[in-house]
Order: C-alpha cells, then structure tokens, then sequence
C-alpha cells in the first residue's frame, strides 16, 4: 500500500483510536502509519455488531413474554452465545439450556448461579431479573 | 518507576514484544519480531467455529511469537500462569514493584478502556504493564496509539476470562536477552521456513491451501441462508483488517520485514523484489476486502463466483512470493 492511500475515514467503530498499518512512502521505504479507519472495515464490524444486538434484542422479547428466563438475555447482553457461555463456566450447554427455561431458572441453587454472575461479569441480584432498556 | 516509553504497533503479541525488547536494549521493529518469529501463515479451520463462524486466521496460533521468540534468538523469558486470582493479581503488583515492565495475556471484552465496538470474547490479547497508579494500571497496549489506564477489577478480569484460550493470567516478561545476535543466519533460515510452510500442500487448513479452501468454501454459500453468507464473509475481513494487522492480513507487515532483511543483506535484491512482490499480494488483499465490503452493502444478489476468485487469484499471487524467497542466497 502506498501511503498516500492509507485510509482516513474516521471509521464510527474506530472510536477515537487509531490503527497502525504498514505502507510504503514515496522512496519506497515501508513505515508505520497511524489510520484513523476504513469504511470497508467499518462495514463488516457494523454488520458484526448488528447482528449481537439484534440476538440480544430477540433474546429481550423472549424473556418479557415469559419463553425464556432472564439468563438468556443477559448471556446475549455481554456478546456470548451457548457456546461461549458453556466454555466460561465449563457447564455441559444442555444444562444451560434447561436454565433458560423460565421456571428451571426460578430453583437455580446459588452456588450456580454465582458461576454465571462470574462468568457474565453481574451480580447474582442482577440475573435473576431483566433490567429496562431504552431501545426495546 | 522505570523509564517506559509507549510504541504503537499494528498487532499486540508482536507489539509487546518488540516494546519489551527495545526497553531492554534490543531494537527489534514490528515487523522484524515478526518476521524473526515466522508468525505468517493462513489458516481455514471451518469445524472450528468463533462466534458462530469457521476459523479464519492470518497468522500463526497465538503465542508462538513469544514462543518463537525464545527459540530463534535464545531469549530467556519467564512465564507464569495462575491458579488462583489472588495469586495472580500480587504477583503483578510485586513485578512492578520491583521496576519491571510486565507483558500479559487478556480477554479483550473485559478491558474497559476498548470502545464498545471492539469488545468481543477474544482470549488471547496481548498487553503491556508498566507501572501502578493508585488502584489502576497504567497500560502500553501496543494496538492503541497512546498508552492506557485500567481499573484492577477490570484489568483482573480480563486476565482471568475463562473458555477458548484462557489467559489464565499469564504474565512473562525476559530474564535474560543475548547481546549481539547476529540476525542473519536466523533470517536466512525462517525465510526459507516460512515459503516452505506456505507452500506445503498436504495440510489442507494451512497455507496457500487454506486460502484456495476458503475460495472454494465461499462458492459454497451459494446455497446458504443470505445473512449467514455475508456474516462469513464479513467475518474474513475482520480478521483480516480489524483485529489488528497492519493492514491485509500481516501481509504488509511481512513486506516491510522483507525490506529490512534486505537492506541488512547489503540490499539484496531477491529479498526486496520478495518484498515489492509481498506488497502488491497485499494491495490484492485490500481490494477483496472492498469487493466483500460492496457485496454486503448491497441489496442486489451476491456474486459469490467473483469474490471466490479473486482469492484464488490472491494464493497464485502470494505463492510467486515464496518461490521468489526460495531463491534467495545469504
């Protein structure tokens, strides 16, 4: 890459920070360049990002209407799915599964639910109910 | 207090590397670990599944730079991980206390100082520490162009994120760095390592393998669900962008690795043609990433054939590269 094409488009998934990329200067000379972003990258993290916030939406609805318990929105709230949440806190994903059912949920014993509050990064008061969001 | 100075790199686990090094006397570039480290490659591993999609990598698994580190320059580094958290929080807090600067593995969802649209359930990031102020640490987080502040519950938490590569608070910073390495022969050797590596057809995940793999594999999602299909493709792309790679998958990085060989080779010309031809393949890179990037914007249908092979064309490109570093003599 040239460094006059390194991209700076002040990408919105950027934040504030900049990424270093090699690219080469007008003597041939490959430097480290700071950019500011990359419309193409934007694209496909926005496209990443949409599709966590709309699992956890979904995940929102079904634990309002009483299908699921509230576990279910909270493991989508902090970006897992089953398969990340079974490897963080080593439970078989089937025993999961029955801890999202709303009245299976409603026995769960402390000790494990305070792997899921580990796991999840929140209190255990925290899981037990879903919390009101703005933009349902 | 040590006298720390923050780099910003394009990745972490070379990044860190190179800043704990040059603390410690030894100049080593990004691109120079890297490239000393052999830490290029492709992998397509589709029954390996991150977040829902197959594993798409530019590089080698993580932690073989500072595994590899050790090996081709013989520097002794210490490593220690932690059963317990306790465990692993004093130890930290006695590292700096005697002045070191601490390099450590982490998740990246649980650091607080990422902006929300980069925290994902990635485990093997790499950081710096080097120094504790009151109840936060102060961070050289080689991926960020100024150094950083983190909060212990959060920086404890990061450290000990659980699943797929667990950091389990991995700390390691040298014990002993040789002086006068002589580069050369350790660069001769990985050179032709490396081309060999890539070029190798028997493992089909690995190498220019992968890459036509992959090709073949997006032909295939054809037939599947049309979110599905561009998700795997926007997949590819971050991993090739924005996880941190100096742009095109690592390969810009590897041409100015290149460029550096050479000019230590008295300006050799194979190894600086190797690293013209290296940023070209990269150039291609880009290029698909855009064709992805258009793909998924638009409403039309996808032209799955296309970007299939401009890949294809990118593993022809890329393996004219390693026969060209063949065919260098130290």
């Amino acid at each position: 890459m040239d460094i006059n094409s390194v991209p700076q488009d002040d990408s919105s998934t950027h934040s504030e920070i900049k990424k270093a990329v090699y690219a080469s200067d007008e003597n041939g000379k490959i430097k480290n360049i700071a950019s500011s972003g990359w419309n193409v990258e934007e694209t496909v993290t926005r496209l990443a990002i949409d599709d966590l916030k709309e699992s956890s939406k979904e995940a929102y609805k079904l634990v309002k209407d009483g299908k699921m318990s509230p576990l279910y929105y909270h493991m989508y709230d902090v970006r897992m799915d089953l398969v990340v949440l079974a490897q963080s806190t080593g439970f078989f994903q089937w025993t999961i599964k029955r801890d999202f059912k709303p009245d299976v949920f409603k026995k769960i014993n402390q000790k494990r639910l305070l792997i899921y509050a580990d796991a999840l990064g929140k209190t255990t008061d925290e899981l037990k109910i879903l919390p009101k969001v703005e933009d349902e | 207090m040590n006298n720390f100075e923050h780099s910003h790199h394009a990745h972490c686990e070379s990044g860190v590397i190179s800043s704990m090094l040059r603390h410690h006397g030894l100049n080593l570039s990004e691109p120079m670990v890297f490239g000393l480290t052999n830490a290029l490659n492709f992998a397509y591993i589709p029954f390996v599944k991150i977040g829902g999609m197959p594993l798409v990598a530019y590089r080698s698994i993580p932690k073989s730079i500072i595994k590899n580190i050790q090996k081709n320059l013989k520097v002794k580094m210490k490593l220690e991980t932690f059963s317990s958290v306790k465990k692993g929080q004093d130890r930290l807090d006695e590292l700096l206390a005697e002045g070191k600067i601490v390099g450590g593995q982490s998740s990246v969802y649980w650091l607080e100082y990422f902006p929300p649209e980069m925290r994902f359930h990635f485990n093997a990031h790499n950081l710096l520490v080097y120094a504790k102020d009151g109840d936060n640490y102060l961070i050289s987080d080689p991926v960020f162009d100024k150094s950083v502040k983190c909060s212990k519950e959060s920086l404890t938490k990061a450290r000990f994120a659980k699943g797929v590569m667990a950091p389990k608070g991995l700390l390691y910073y040298p014990l002993d760095i040789p002086k006068n390495i002589n580069l050369k022969p350790i660069i001769t050797k990985n050179i032709k390592t490396l081309a060999k590596t890539m070029l190798r057809r028997f493992v089909p995940i690995a190498g220019l393998k992968g890459i036509e793999n992959l090709a073949k594999a997006i032909l295939k999602l054809e037939k599947k669900e049309k979110k599905y299909a561009k998700l795997f493709l926007g997949n590819i792309i971050r991993m090739q962008e924005e996880i941190g790679t100096g742009g095109a998958g690592f390969r810009f990085m590897y041409a100015s690795f290149l460029q550096e060989a050479s000019e230590l080779f008295n300006n050799d010309s194979t190894l600086q043609e190797a690293s013209n031809m290296m940023l070209k393949v990269g150039d291609e890179y880009r290029e698909f990433a855009l064709m992805i990037a258009k793909a998924v914007k638009s409403k039309k249908e996808i032209d799955f054939q296309a970007i299939s092979e401009k890949l294809m064309l990118i593993s022809k490109s890329e393996a004219k590269v390693y026969k060209k570093m063949l065919e260098f003599k130290a």
